[in-house]
């Protein structure tokens, strides 16, 4: 075994007939922090979920930690444990406060006493800096404190690979930054993560790697400096021009 | 007091304005009372097609004098605002003041004005309003059926009893909360069945045996209704989640057991409970009528009530699913924790039309011969001494389940304002 913690290799996905991964191959290191770009519909979305199996693939292996992703629940689950996901939607659970919604997966699913799960989930909140709204609902929520919510609702598993997928499209300018403030924040506690944005200026602060997928595949795969600078697929390059 | 405009009530002139309104709009009204009441027509010299619209023309008239914008009244104000904003609106509001002046007075009448109460006999009655009498006679058998007289405080007592064991769910220690939905849907039935088991059926304890047949009236309302929402609900949950799961064997038997319930009327179900199911039992066996029947409605309406909750499950957003998943719930805590507070919370309003459907079926348990309070009624008006008095009987049945429904729905009204928590 390598010393990556996330292996993808040959995995290919059809919605239908529609073939939305071809072939990817992926390796990640402990600690390092992938961006993941690309033009809408290009896949980068679908694979990530795919890591911890909201989707399935039907072709190639995706190993999460030595745990081989498969139809087996078993395992399914305590991947997803260990892997925690920040959604576009926020997704945080309407019907339970902020607090709720951190202290819910470990009181039930990491089986911590309550008392334990709430001075956790405290410890997250103040470092996403939201504790002082703890105990309101989501939709009491600014857009960009319910994201930094969700964010302290995965930590709170105490993931080990942390996923996002497009974690500041669904918020107003002025909110993305404070987003992007906890993320950067939390790439520099070691996080491992992959993170799925357009938000270039946050890519070039943390990224190890960038991955410009479109159409499915893997287009171009290099370090951060080497792919800002000195592009080698035209379409990368394009993309480049149009977002920059 | 120059440049009166009558087409354009204004604010210049308001007390004129208000004075000749309500001239002309009480006259209106007068004049309908008078020609509907009192037998005498003022208008009667005016050709008869106008004559008739006479009413409607004054009162409209005199609202259309009264339509002063920014009055600084604020009752005119209000008046204004609501029932008399245009010409249009206020032919509607008069109509309906008229509509309500015609027929109240004899609708109080007979309610109460003209209505007979002393006495136990038939021949108290006068006559021209209800006879409340009927139902004063007849009231313990309404509420009893045809339970003995003597033996009756046993279903009081069970019935506050009951109601003493729901009500301590709410004054529960905070301690215990988490028991509650176990509390509501396991143990507070089986405390119920054992409670009217041993009270009201009796058999035991010194206690006269009082087969299930001789139950009647609002009482056996309420024991049918009890058992079969109290089942009801966590069943068609169940049906609901099956519905939708991705196991086929279970997903086809729901589908199935949902399809054949909701296609079959009620009345054929309790009339099979009745006559087919004892057909396939073993010789010996008997399973009482009333528990035929309360599994009948339960299994009906669970296929209903699956339905209902499975609009709620759709309308949650896939992303609840997900987020749920990615924490590393399974599919049990996932559902209890996350999707179903939020499904059932958007289904109340469903819910509560399921189970107020179901109260108001329950009279059709008299096809298998158990008679509730509807039951009882049909029973009383055709008792020779008492003929003639349907009318009163199914007035006072009309308000008894209006009651129960009404507090109901209130209920439901309260539960959604309690679990509000805005997206």
């Amino acid at each position: 075994m390598s010393d990556s913690i996330i292996q993808i290799q040959k995995v290919n996905k059809w919605f239908g007939d529609f073939q939305v991964l071809k072939e990817i191959d992926l390796e990640v290191k402990a600690k390092e922090k992938i961006v993941v770009c690309g033009p809408s519909g290009s896949g980068k979305s679908t694979l990530i979920r795919c890591i911890n199996r909201l989707e399935e693939h039907q072709k190639g292996i995706i190993t999460v930690d030595g745990t081989e992703i498969s139809e087996d629940t078993k395992n399914i689950e305590q991947v997803r444990a260990e892997v925690g996901m920040v959604f576009q939607q926020f997704n945080l659970f309407p019907h339970l406060s902020i607090l709720d919604n951190c202290t819910l997966a470990p009181i039930w699913v990491k089986k911590m006493s309550k008392k334990d799960a709430e001075i956790l989930a405290t410890e997250h909140l103040k470092q996403v800096q939201i504790i002082d709204q703890a105990q309101k609902f989501p939709g009491q929520l600014s857009g960009g404190q319910q994201q930094r919510a969700a964010i302290a609702r995965a930590l709170c598993m105490e993931p080990k690979i942390m996923l996002f997928d497009e974690p500041t499209s669904a918020l107003d300018p002025e909110m993305i930054k404070e987003v992007l403030d906890v993320m950067v924040n939390l790439a520099k506690q070691g996080m491992t993560m992959i993170v799925v944005t357009h938000e270039m200026g946050f890519a070039k602060e943390v990224a190890d790697q960038m991955i410009f997928m479109d159409e499915g595949m893997i287009v171009e795969k290099a370090s951060t400096k080497d792919f800002f600078d000195n592009p080698k697929s035209e379409r990368t390059k394009l993309f480049l021009s149009q977002i920059l | 007091m120059t440049n009166i405009n009558f087409l354009k009530p204004d604010n210049k002139n308001l007390p004129l304005f208000l004075t000749l309104g309500s001239l002309f709009f009480v006259f209106g009204i007068f004049d309908f009372y008078s020609s509907n009441f009192l037998n005498t027509n003022i208008t009667s010299f005016l050709p008869r097609i106008i004559n008739f619209f006479t009413p409607l023309i004054f009162a409209v008239i005199g609202l259309h004098f009264i339509r002063i914008e920014f009055s600084g009244i604020k009752i005119l104000d209000n008046l204004n605002k609501n029932i008399n904003t245009s010409n249009f609106n206020a032919i509607l509001s008069v109509m309906i003041i008229l509509l309500i002046i015609f027929a109240f007075p004899p609708l109080l009448n007979w309610l109460i004005f003209d209505a007979n109460i002393v006495g136990d006999t038939k021949e108290a009655c006068s006559g021209s309003g209800a006879c409340w009498v009927y139902i004063k006679v007849w009231f313990n058998r309404f509420m009893y059926g045809m339970y003995p007289n003597a033996e009756q405080w046993r279903i009081n007592v069970t019935f506050v009893a009951v109601l003493a064991f729901m009500a301590a769910g709410f004054v529960f220690p905070t301690k215990l909360r988490n028991y509650l939905s176990f509390y509501y849907t396991i143990l507070l039935p089986i405390i119920s069945f054992i409670l009217i088991y041993y009270l009201i059926s009796g058999g035991s304890f010194g206690l006269e045996w009082v087969e299930t047949g001789a139950w009647g009236g609002l009482s056996l309302t309420f024991i049918v209704s009890f058992f079969s929402l109290i089942f009801c609900f966590p069943l068609g949950m169940m049906l609901a989640l099956g519905r939708r799961s991705d196991l086929p064997v279970v997903k086809y038997s729901s589908l199935s057991f949902i399809e054949f319930w909701r296609g079959v009327p009620l009345i054929t179900v309790l009339f099979m409970s009745a006559v087919m199911f004892p057909m396939f039992l073993p010789d010996g066996t008997y399973v009482d009528k009333l528990i035929r029947v309360v599994v009948a409605i339960t299994l009906f309406e669970a296929a209903y009530t699956a339905e209902v909750i499975r609009g709620g499950l759709q309308a949650l957003p896939r992303g609840q699913y997900d987020a749920a998943k990615s924490l590393g719930m399974g599919y049990w805590r996932m559902h209890i924790f996350v999707i179903l507070p939020q499904a059932l919370k958007l289904v109340i309003p469903g819910i509560a039309n399921t189970f107020l459907a179901l109260i108001k079926d329950t009279p059709l348990i008299f096809v298998v011969g158990l008679l509730e309070v509807v039951g009882m009624l049909n029973l009383a008006k055709t008792n020779p001494k008492w003929l003639g008095f349907s009318m009163e009987g199914y007035v006072f049945a009309g308000i008894l389940f209006w009651i129960i429904c009404f507090s109901m729905s209130k209920y439901s009204q309260n539960l959604e304002l309690k679990y509000k928590t805005d997206r």
